[in-house]
């Protein structure tokens, strides 16, 4: 960790060097600690520390960014002359406003010493124990932990100055046998919090479970999805159509459909990072406090979110605080998604389904129509037939190309617990239930 | 930096380690994009660090840092030597790395312009210019454009002697097309010369300047429009013709990742995945057709993956995977190269492909794609065409999925033409294929020439814990394949 002091000290140097109108400085420190392991032992074991100074200068209405992770101060002088010179030779851009002023920022409660301090024979031990249980059983245990401590601050010529310390651990695991795979994960604040032996337990139990899959054929099936795969319809809504940029170019899902009935009632979908709830994180990388944000509330389409560029060019907008590293070509990103808890148990779910697929999660999911979210990918790591409300057998893996909207319209039951889940975009966090739905549409099988 | 590169050798030995390998990379980036005719973006990066990588207790241990100072690389060293010992406690099996690496060089990315030395306002000249044509039609609603250049500058050293000293030098670049049907909100696209985003070489300026984006862009915003209107791309089992961006992908996916011997030996179950071709299927399982040749060649001008040595000192080569339709060959690494013996004896090579990649600094080399070849057959275009009664030409990539065995696929391109009686007829549009490997390579019937053989960029390639990018690259020429099934989307 660089504390807050020696960042605080970074960025007023730079913000008192520069000669241009307005001037941005963001820090992000990563002190990060990975154990992976694989064939039930550890094959990869790795330590990160890293620091990336992101400074934007501003002169008129022309924008310019340069990074760099050369604390010197020669060499942040130099990144800032850098930013200075591409700023300069470039056409003003007549959509920049302003970089944004500061607003008070809320406090969260988002480190743990546990975290901070786990050392490489704790995670050892960690991924150690979940080996040591596959072993036992007779399979094959591969998966990662991670710890990690994450230093982010934000300072500008207008007045923000910000700064926060998070830390987080996670662990992921599948274990496999001859012809199965099961899969668990945990993600938490604390490290303390991570149960080993329930993860290695949940993940054996799915791959002993679903040992010798048959062969079923692709069709339109009810199915119950666990947390896992439902999270995927989180991360898909938001890359295609929650974020501002694709609402005002015309490509999200909800343009033009604001205040319309898009899915079934019973869903309800926003953001929030600030929510205990989540990994919270206070401020995004304007520095501009986080907001919860409702996108979906009773199936109706409420909003999207916002950085500060992408409100500037809409009337009355302000940044609802989800900007990613700035000028990014994607735009502002929702990073804490929360899907609303409903009120049945898995078990119920599997007792109501007369036939119907037991999906554990996806695999290598893609857009195919982004407007429609239609999405194709595989399931993956146990997928089980049901029948006359009880699994009736392991099948083989299915390929599905699914509108995720369609099938939102198809909910027959909503989890009442939710699982905190770690998202594949700049470590989003997403809190999700378990879900049945009526109609899910398979389209190919694989040999597995 | 030798001075560094000794200091951080000699205390991993001294400290117990039995093998180390320090990197010492310095990394710098220029990105240019145009959305709408303003400079969206304009960001210059520079990271710089170095990683030690040590075998203690016949286990592995990696650390990394920002900071190239000798303090630090002490404290590094250290933290990697304990992290190793750490990673002892549970181990099952020693490291093997098998013979000593040892090469002494230097190597730069072969450059005519550098595309440093091109002034900054030449760069937003040239894509404003294509931003201008991609919206001359009425109808693109998002016109975008980059341009992406990068150098990295690394040192790798050895406890067994190695010194290597490599400069890689990228430009890449591209335009894009959305067009919006405001009645009915379809979306269509259009790309070129690549889709999401860019193309990118191991080449300077010179590679932008081949591109020619803005005599391009009128095209391309032309088809994005065409695509509203265009029938949608019926379903059935049809003869299918790949143009070679999709099908640098499609060998990407099909072919590249599931060489990586690392999957094969479930180091990325979890994750990535495995691979359906295991160790037993070595020099004999029928991959594809006779005509079916694929090669990992580290070696070929321009490439993504071409280099001169890999992230284990290990020199670039050119490596059979596929021949006459037959597997023959994976990518590897030290360690999985001898894995691959303990498994299979002596038919499997004794050293390493050179296959080893690490994303930067701060990541560990892991098996990576070089440049994995689709070699070219003997056909020209429009005889191919011309040969084919019925089908579906298909060309640039829009989605891809594949699962975690790499065998049932499913890809979509951005614009496909129906083929009848020989000829290329109307345009179709949201175009989709699957199928399975092997199956799909089987089908393969005929290649076209070296005539339309292109070394494509992939720079987006993701892999690992943590998450690694790699450039990798790929050398196709359209390909004709019987029996696909095309138009899986409802």
């Amino acid at each position: 960790m660089l504390g807050q002091k020696r960042i605080q000290e970074i960025a007023d140097g730079i913000l008192a060097r520069s000669i241009a109108d307005q001037t941005e400085v963001v820090v992000l420190v990563t002190d990060g600690y990975l154990t992976r392991f694989a064939n039930s032992t550890i094959h990869q074991n790795v330590a990160e520390a890293n620091a990336e100074v992101r400074i934007r200068t501003v002169i008129g209405q022309r924008v310019g960014v340069a990074t760099t992770n050369n604390l010197d101060a020669e060499a942040l002088a130099g990144t800032l002359e850098n930013a200075l010179a591409i700023t300069r030779l470039q056409p003003e851009n007549p959509d920049f406003r302003s970089l944004p002023g500061p607003e008070p920022i809320p406090t969260v409660m988002a480190f743990s010493e546990a975290t901070a301090n786990c050392t490489p024979e704790q995670r050892a031990r960690g991924a150690g124990n979940i080996c040591r249980m596959a072993r036992e059983a007779g399979a094959v245990a591969s998966g990662a932990l991670n710890t990690a401590v994450l230093e982010v601050a934000v300072a500008n010529s207008l007045g923000i100055s910000t700064y926060s310390a998070i830390t987080y651990a996670d662990i992921n695991t599948v274990i496999m046998s001859d012809s199965s795979a099961g899969y668990a994960s945990s993600l938490a604040l604390d490290v303390h919090e991570l149960d080993f032996e329930a993860i290695g337990r949940e993940a054996l139990d799915k791959c002993l479970r679903s040992r010798n899959p048959r062969t079923f054929d692709p069709g339109e099936y009810t199915v119950i999805l666990e947390p896992h795969a439902a999270q995927d319809f989180l991360q898909m809504m938001a890359w295609t159509g929650f974020g501002a940029v694709a609402m005002q170019e015309g490509r999200s899902f909800m343009a033009g459909k604001i205040g319309q009935q898009i899915v079934d009632p019973r869903v309800s979908i926003w953001d929030d990072g600030l929510s205990s709830d989540t990994v919270p994180w206070p401020f995004d990388l304007e520095g501009v406090p986080k907001q919860r944000v409702e996108l979906i509330t009773n199936g109706v389409a409420r909003g999207v979110v916002y950085d500060s560029y992408r409100a500037a060019k809409e009337e009355g907008k302000k940044s609802t605080g989800h900007a990613l590293p700035t000028l990014n070509a994607f735009g502002p990103f929702p990073l804490n998604l929360f899907f609303s808890p409903g009120d049945a148990t898995v078990q119920e779910m599997i007792a109501s389904t007369k036939r119907g697929l037991y999906v554990t999660r996806f695999h290598y999911t893609r857009p195919v129509e982004p407007t429609k979210v239609v999405i194709t990918g595989m399931t993956r790591d146990g997928t089980f037939l049901i029948e006359n409300g009880e699994i009736a057998y392991p099948v083989k893996n299915l390929r599905f190309t699914q509108s995720y909207l369609e099938a939102l319209n198809h909910v027959e039951m909503i989890g009442q617990e939710t699982h905190l889940l770690m998202g594949v975009t700049y470590q989003a966090r997403d809190r999700v239930p378990a879900l049945k739905l009526g109609k899910f549409t398979f389209t190919g099988v694989t040999e597995f | 930096m030798k001075t560094l590169t000794d200091r951080a050798l000699n205390l991993a030995q001294v400290q117990g380690a039995t093998y180390a390998d320090m990197r010492i990379v310095q990394r710098l980036t220029r990105n240019i994009h145009v959305k709408n005719g303003v400079v969206e973006g304009l960001t210059d990066s520079e990271s710089q660090g170095f990683g030690v990588r040590v075998v203690v207790d016949g286990a592995w241990g990696f650390a990394s840092s920002a900071r190239v100072e000798p303090i630090e690389v002490d404290r590094v060293t250290a933290l990697a030597v304990q992290i190793a010992r750490a990673s002892a406690l549970f181990k099952t099996h020693d490291v093997q790395l098998g013979p000593p690496v040892a090469h002494v060089g230097t190597y730069r990315t072969p450059v005519r312009i550098d595309p440093w030395d091109v002034p900054l306002e030449q760069k937003v000249d040239l894509l404003l210019q294509a931003d201008k044509g991609l919206r001359a039609t009425p109808g693109v609603r998002v016109a975008s454009s980059s341009l992406g250049f990068w150098r990295e500058h690394k040192i790798f050293a050895n406890t067994e002697g190695a010194f290597l000293d490599q400069e890689i030098v990228e430009s890449g670049g591209g335009i894009e097309a959305t067009a919006v049907d405001r009645a009915t909100g379809e979306v269509q696209k259009r790309s070129y010369p690549n889709s999401f985003a860019r193309d990118q070489r191991h080449e300077g300026w010179e590679a932008i300047l081949a591109m020619d984006l803005p005599g391009n862009a009128l095209r391309v915003g032309e088809e994005a429009v065409a695509l509203l209107r265009a029938d949608r791309c019926p379903s059935g089992v049809t003869t299918l013709i790949l143009g070679a961006t999709q099908l640098a992908l499609q060998v990407h996916e099909s072919c590249g990742h599931p060489i990586e011997l690392d999957r094969v030996f479930g180091t990325e179950a979890s994750y990535a995945g495995t691979s359906f071709l295991t160790p037993e299927k070595y020099g004999h399982f029928r991959y594809g057709s006779t005509v079916v040749n694929l090669t990992a060649d580290s070696t070929i001008p321009g490439g993504l993956g071409t280099f001169g040595w890999d992230d284990e000192g290990v020199p670039a080569q050119r490596v059979p995977i596929v021949r006459a339709g037959t597997f023959c060959g994976y990518l590897s690494s030290r360690e999985t190269v001898q894995q691959l013996r303990e498994v299979i004896g002596d038919a499997a090579p004794e050293r390493s492909g050179g296959a080893m990649r690490a994303d930067g600094w701060n990541r560990i080399p892991i098996v990576r794609m070089t440049n994995v070849n689709l070699e070219p057959g003997e056909w020209e275009f429009d005889d191919l065409i011309a040969d084919t009664d019925e089908g579906i030409y298909m060309e640039l990539n829009k989605s891809w999925s594949i699962d975690d065995k790499r065998l049932n696929f499913q890809f979509g391109t951005e614009i496909a033409y129906e083929i009848k009686n020989g000829k290329m007829g109307r345009m179709l549009k949201n175009a989709t294929y699957t199928g399975i490997t092997p199956q799909f390579w089987a089908g393969c019937d005929a290649i076209c020439n070296d005539k339309y053989w292109q070394v494509w960029g992939t720079p987006n390639c993701g892999k690992g814990q943590p998450s690694q990018v790699a450039h990798t690259g790929h050398g196709t020429a359209p390909a004709r394949f019987r029996n696909v099934q095309v138009g899986v989307m409802r």
